[in-house]
C-alpha cells in the first residue's frame, strides 16, 4: 500500500480530497435529505399531528436523534459543512496542476508528446518558412491567433483558444462554496418576523420566530391596504401602501403587493395577508330626538368619538364587538372574527341627569334604547383592515444569488467553452533531409467534435500551402516580410 | 437469399402503412371538421389539441412502424406529422395563453402542455441533428399520452393565487419542463444505449416487471379499502377543485370493487419478476418464456384496469369512509394515478417491442459509442437548466415568502435530483466513467426527476402543492 509510507496528515489530506469521500458525502446528503421529507418535520406541522402520525415511543426515539428536524440538526450540518471541506480539499489538490497548465501553456511540444499526440497530421513542405507562413495563415482564417515559438535555430507555431475554461471547475466549486458562506451568514445573522399593521397606524416591533421582539431603528406605516378579487371571488391581488418613517418624516414611500417587497437598509417587508382586525374604523349613525321636536341628524364615528346632539346631550361610542352573545342579560363578545357585530353607545343628558345606554342591534331588556333622549340608526358600518407583512433581514443575500450567477458563468463554462491548443512543428528527416510539417491538436473536452474541426484546419493549412507555391519566390519573400 | 426475397415486400407494406395512417388523420380531420362547422368555432384550444393528438398519433404509428420494420421512408413522413402536430400544439398553448392572460404553467394540465410541446421539439432536433432515428418511436407515444391525458384532465382556467403572479414562475416552471424533457431524454437515450451494448433482454425483462410492480404496488398500498374498494380524491366539479374536509385532509371516496382489480393486476404483472428470479435460481430458459407470455398477459390486465379505472372515475358519484353521502369524483382529481396506469402500460409493450425486434432495433440504433457520448451532451445541458431551474425557484420563494430555501419536500427532492447529476458529471468527468455505469447513472437520475416530478406531490405533501 502506497498509503502506508504517508504521514498521518498526508493520509488525512488525501481522503478529504478524494473523490470517493466527496461522492459518499454527497450520498449520505441525498440519504439524510430524503428522510426528512418523508419524515414530518417539527418547523413545518403542528404538534397534534406528529401525535397523531406517530406512537410516543416512535416519536421519542425520532426527536432524539433528530429526524424530526433534520434540516437545522447540528449532524446534518456537520455533513454540509463536511462537504464543503471536500470541495475545498479537492479543489486545492487538483488547482496547482492545473494553474500550472493554465498559467504556463505548453507551447512546444517534444517528441515523446508529438509521437503521442491526437489527433495529428504531417504535411509534406517544401521549405520551412512557407510551411509556417501557411500554417499561419490557415490558423488565421479559422480565427485562431498564432504565434511563434523561437527556438535555437527555428521556430514553431502554438495557438490556443479560451484557456480559462481549464479552471471553469473552480469556478463552479467556488460558487457553491459562495452559496453555503451566504446561507451561514443568513443562519447566524439573519431574522424572520412579522408586523401587522392598521391600516393608518405604524410601528416599530417585529415579532420574531420564537417569539421573541426586535426593534427597528425605524418605523413602517400603512397608509393604504386592500385586495382585489378575480370574478369567482377569489383574492387575485393584495397590496399595502407603506412608508418608512424615521426622524420624524417620511423616509420611503412605497406600494407592496406579494411578489413586489419593500426594501429599506437590508430590511425586507413582504405582503403576506390582508383582513379586517376586528376592529370598527367608522359606525355610520342617523338620529332623530324622541320627542320629535328637532331635526334628524347623520354623523360618523370612531370608537370613543364624542359628539354633541344638542345643547343637553352628547353620545359616546363606547364598545364595538365583532361577534356578539347575549347571556344572563350582558353582552359578551364572542369571537374577534366579523361575525355578528354589535354596538354600544353611551347618551349622556344633563336634564336628566343619567347616562342611557343604546345597543345595535336592539336586544330585549338590555340598554336603553327606548327611553334616550334620541332615537338611533345605525345606517353603516366601515371596519378597519390590517396588512399583514413578513419581515426579514438576510445579510447573506450576495453570497446567495452571486454565486447562483457564478454558478451558471462557470458551468456554462465547463459544458460549452473548450479549451483549444494547436501546434504546428517543422521537422526534417535527417536521412532523406525532406520538411515536412507537424500538425497537432488538444481539447479538454468534447474530442470527437475537435476531431472535425482538426481536419478542417489541415485542410485550410494545405489549401493556403498551394496558394503560396503558386507565386513566385520573389513575391513569396515580399508574402513572407509583410506577415 | 431470404433478405433479398423480403426487402420489396417489407417497401409494399411501408407503403401500405403510410397510406393507411394518411387515410386515418384526413378522415380524422374531416370528422372534426364536420362538428366544428356545426359548433362554428374553429381556432379554440380544444380543436387545436385534438388537432395535435391526431397527428401525433399518426408520426406515433409511423414510428413504430419504424420501430418495428426498419423502413426509412416512414421517418419522414413520421417527422411531417410530427412537425404539424408540434404547430396545432403551440397554436393550443398560444391560444390558453392569450385566453388566462399569462403563460400556461400553473396547473398540472398546464404543465403536461408545455412538457409535451418540449418532447416533441427535442424529438425533431434529436432525430435531425444527431440522426437518432428511432427516437420518437419512444418519446411520440409518450407525447400522445400526454395530450389524451391533457383531453381528460380538461379544466377551466383557473385565476392565479396572489403568490403565483410571478414572472419567476413562469421562468422556474419553463426551465422544469425544459430540464425534465431533457432528462427524459438522456434516459432514452442510455436505454437505448443498454441495448446497444448487448445487456440481456431479461435484464429489461426485469427492471419493466420491477417498475409496474412498483407502481401496482404503490398504488394498492395507498388506495386499497376493505372489501376492495379503491379510495379517490373526491372532486368537486362546481369550484373545479378537491374537497377538502379541513385544511390540507382531502376527501376520499371509495369506489367499489374497483381494488380487487388493482390487486389482481398487481399479481400479474408481478408474476415475471417471480418466474425471471426462478430462472436465475434454477438456471432454466424455459421460466423466461413463460416470463414473457406473463407480461403479454399482464399487458391485457393492465389495459382492462385502466379502461376500468377510466369508466369508473370519470363520472359517478361514490360513498365515503370519512363523511356521509355520495360525492363525485372525476379523473382531475386523480391525475398522478392516471399518468402511473399509462405509464405502466407503456413500459410494459416497450418491452415487448424490445423483445420481438431487438435485432431490426440494434441495426437502426447508432453505435454504443455514440449513443453514450449524445446521453452525456443530453445530461450537460440538463445539468445547468436543472441549476437555472432550482435557482429561479428559489428566487421566486424569495419574493414571496421571504425565504429562499425552505427544505420543502419538492426542494430537497429537486436538490436530490441535482446532487445525483453531479455525482454523475464527477464521476464521467474526473473518473472516466463511460459506458453502462454512466448510463445506470443517467436512469437513476431520471428516475429521481420522475419521483420529484410524481412522487413527491402525490406522497408528500408541501408549498408547492398547488403545481
Amino acid at each position: 500500500m502506497a498509503g502506508d509510507s504517508r504521514s498521518f496528515p498526508q493520509r488525512v489530506w488525501r481522503t478529504a480530497a478524494s473523490i470517493q469521500t466527496g461522492v459518499v458525502l454527497l450520498i449520505l446528503v441525498v440519504i439524510f435529505a430524503a428522510i426528512g421529507t418523508v419524515v414530518l418535520q417539527r418547523p413545518v406541522t403542528e404538534p397534534d399531528e406528529m401525535q397523531t402520525a406517530y406512537s410516543p415511543q416512535a416519536l421519542r426515539i425520532l426527536d432524539k436523534v433528530g429526524l424530526t428536524d433534520v434540516f437545522h440538526s447540528w449532524w446534518f450540518l456537520g455533513l454540509v459543512l463536511l462537504v464543503s471541506v471536500s470541495i475545498v480539499a479537492a479543489s486545492i489538490d487538483r488547482f496547482p496542476n492545473s494553474w500550472r497548465y493554465y498559467s504556463r501553456p505548453y507551447k512546444y511540444p517534444d517528441e515523446g508528446f508529438r509521437r503521442a499526440s491526437h489527433p495529428q497530421k504531417v504535411l509534406p513542405i517544401t521549405d520551412e518558412e512557407s510551411g509556417l507562413v501557411a500554417a499561419e495563415r490557415g490558423l488565421h482564417s479559422l480565427g485562431y491567433k498564432p504565434e511563434r515559438v523561437v527556438h535555437e535555430n527555428h521556430f514553431s507555431i502554438f495557438a490556443e483558444r479560451s484557456r480559462i475554461s481549464e479552471l471553469a471547475v473552480y469556478i463552479v466549486h467556488a460558487s457553491l462554496l459562495l452559496i453555503f458562506l451566504g446561507t451561514v451568514v443568513d443562519g447566524l445573522w439573519g431574522w424572520r418576523g412579522t408586523l401587522n399593521l392598521n391600516v393608518g397606524q405604524s410601528s416599530n416591533v417585529v415579532e420574531l420566530r420564537d417569539g421573541s421582539t426586535r426593534t427597528l431603528p425605524f418605523a413602517i406605516r400603512a397608509d393604504a391596504a386592500g385586495q382585489e378579487n378575480y370574478k369567482d371571488g377569489t383574492p387575485k391581488k393584495w397590496w399595502s401602501k407603506l412608508a418608512v418613517v424615521g426622524d420624524g418624516r417620511d423616509l420611503l414611500k412605497k406600494e407592496i403587493a406579494v411578489n413586489d417587497p419593500l426594501f429599506y437598509k437590508g430590511i425586507r417587508f413582504y405582503q403576506s395577508s390582508y383582513g379586517p382586525n376586528g376592529n370598527v374604523d367608522k359606525l355610520m349613525i342617523a338620529a332623530a330626538p324622541s320627542n320629535g321636536v328637532g331635526e334628524k341628524r347623520e354623523f360618523g364615528m370612531a370608537l370613543n368619538d364624542v359628539v354633541s346632539l344638542d345643547a343637553d346631550a352628547t353620545v359616546r361610542f363606547a364598545e364595538f364587538l365583532p361577534d356578539f352573545a347575549v347571556q344572563d342579560g350582558q353582552v359578551y363578545r364572542k369571537s374577534n372574527q366579523l361575525e355578528n357585530p354589535a354596538a354600544h353607545l353611551v347618551v349622556t343628558s344633563k336634564a336628566a341627569g343619567k347616562d342611557f345606554d343604546v345597543w345595535f342591534p336592539e336586544m330585549d331588556g338590555i340598554g336603553d334604547n327606548s327611553k334616550a333622549p334620541y332615537q338611533f340608526q345605525a345606517t353603516d358600518l366601515k371596519m378597519g383592515y390590517f396588512t399583514g407583512l413578513q419581515v426579514s433581514h438576510e445579510p447573506g443575500q450576495w453570497g446567495v444569488w452571486g454565486g447562483v450567477v457564478l454558478m451558471v458563468v462557470g458551468l456554462a463554462f465547463v459544458f460549452y467553452v473548450v479549451h483549444v491548443r494547436i501546434w504546428v512543428v517543422p521537422v526534417s528527416d535527417p536521412q532523406t533531409g525532406k520538411h515536412s510539417l507537424w500538425i497537432g491538436g488538444s481539447v479538454n473536452r468534447n474530442r470527437d467534435a475537435f476531431e472535425e474541426r482538426f481536419q478542417d484546419l489541415v485542410a485550410a493549412v494545405a489549401e493556403e500551402m498551394k496558394t503560396i507555391s503558386k507565386i513566385s519566390p520573389s513575391e513569396k519573400i515580399a508574402v513572407v516580410a509583410g506577415d | 437469399m431470404a433478405r433479398a426475397k423480403a426487402e420489396p415486400q417489407q417497401e409494399t407494406t411501408g407503403m401500405t402503412l403510410i397510406v393507411m395512417v394518411g387515410l386515418g388523420i384526413s378522415f380524422l380531420l374531416f370528422m372534426a371538421f364536420l362538428n366544428v362547422v356545426k359548433s362554428g368555432n374553429l381556432l379554440n384550444e380544444t380543436n387545436l389539441l385534438f388537432a395535435a393528438l391526431i397527428f401525433y398519433a399518426g408520426a406515433s404509428a409511423l414510428y413504430l412502424g419504424f420501430g418495428v420494420t426498419g423502413t426509412e421512408s416512414y421517418i419522414k413522413f413520421a417527422s411531417l406529422a410530427t412537425s404539424v402536430g408540434l404547430l396545432a400544439n403551440t397554436a393550443a398553448i398560444a391560444h390558453r395563453w392569450y385566453e388566462a392572460g399569462h403563460p400556461p404553467f400553473s396547473s398540472v394540465y398546464e404543465m403536461l402542455l408545455s412538457f409535451v410541446w418540449t418532447l416533441a421539439v427535442l424529438t425533431l432536433v434529436v432525430e435531425k441533428r444527431y440522426g437518432v432515428k428511432v427516437i420518437g418511436t419512444v418519446t411520440m407515444p409518450v407525447a400522445i399520452v400526454g395530450v389524451v391525458l391533457m383531453q381528460l384532465l380538461r379544466t377551466e382556467v383557473h385565476p392565479l393565487v396572489p403568490a403565483l403572479q410571478s414572472t419567476w414562475l413562469h421562468v422556474h416552471v419553463t426551465l422544469a419542463m425544459l430540464a425534465y424533457a431533457a432528462c427524459a431524454l438522456s434516459f432514452a437515450l442510455a436505454t437505448m444505449f443498454l441495448i446497444q451494448d448487448k445487456m440481456k433482454s431479461e435484464t429489461f425483462l426485469a427492471v419493466t416487471s420491477s417498475t409496474t410492480l412498483a407502481i401496482y404496488a404503490s398504488i394498492v398500498l395507498t388506495r386499497f379499502e376493505k372489501w376492495g374498494g379503491l379510495s379517490l380524491v373526491a372532486w368537486n366539479p362546481e369550484s373545479k377543485s378537491e374537497v377538502f374536509l379541513s385544511k390540507g385532509v382531502r376527501l376520499f371516496v371509495t369506489i367499489p370493487d374497483l381494488g380487487w382489480l388493482m390487486v389482481l393486476a398487481l399479481v400479474v404483472v408481478a408474476s415475471p419478476l417471480v418466474l425471471y428470479a426462478l430462472s436465475r435460481l434454477k438456471k432454466n430458459d424455459s421460466f423466461l418464456t413463460l416470463a414473457n407470455r406473463a407480461v403479454f398477459i399482464g399487458i391485457l390486465l393492465q389495459i382492462m384496469a385502466f379502461v376500468m379505472f377510466l369508466m369508473r372515475a370519470h363520472d359517478g358519484r361514490y360513498a365515503s369512509l370519512d363523511a356521509d353521502g355520495l360525492f363525485p369524483t372525476s379523473l382531475a382529481a386523480s391525475p398522478f394515478i392516471l399518468s402511473a396506469l399509462v405509464g405502466g402500460i407503456f413500459i410494459s409493450l416497450l418491452y415487448l417491442l424490445l423483445l420481438w425486434r431487438r435485432p431490426e432495433l440494434e441495426r437502426m440504433l447508432p453505435s454504443s459509442d455514440n449513443l453514450d457520448r449524445i446521453t452525456y451532451k443530453t445530461i450537460s445541458l440538463a445539468f445547468p437548466l436543472l441549476t437555472l431551474m432550482i435557482a429561479s425557484g428559489a428566487y421566486w420563494a424569495n419574493q414571496t415568502w421571504g425565504s429562499y430555501w425552505s427544505w420543502d419536500p419538492k426542494e430537497t427532492w429537486a436538490a436530490i435530483t441535482w446532487l445525483v447529476y453531479a455525482g454523475y458529471l464527477h464521476m464521467r468527468i474526473t473518473r472516466g466513467w463511460r459506458g453502462r455505469r454512466a448510463a445506470y447513472f443517467a436512469i437513476l437520475g431520471f428516475a429521481i426527476v420522475m419521483f420529484t416530478f410524481f412522487g413527491v406531490t402525490y406522497l408528500l405533501p408541501g408549498l408547492h402543492s398547488y403545481a
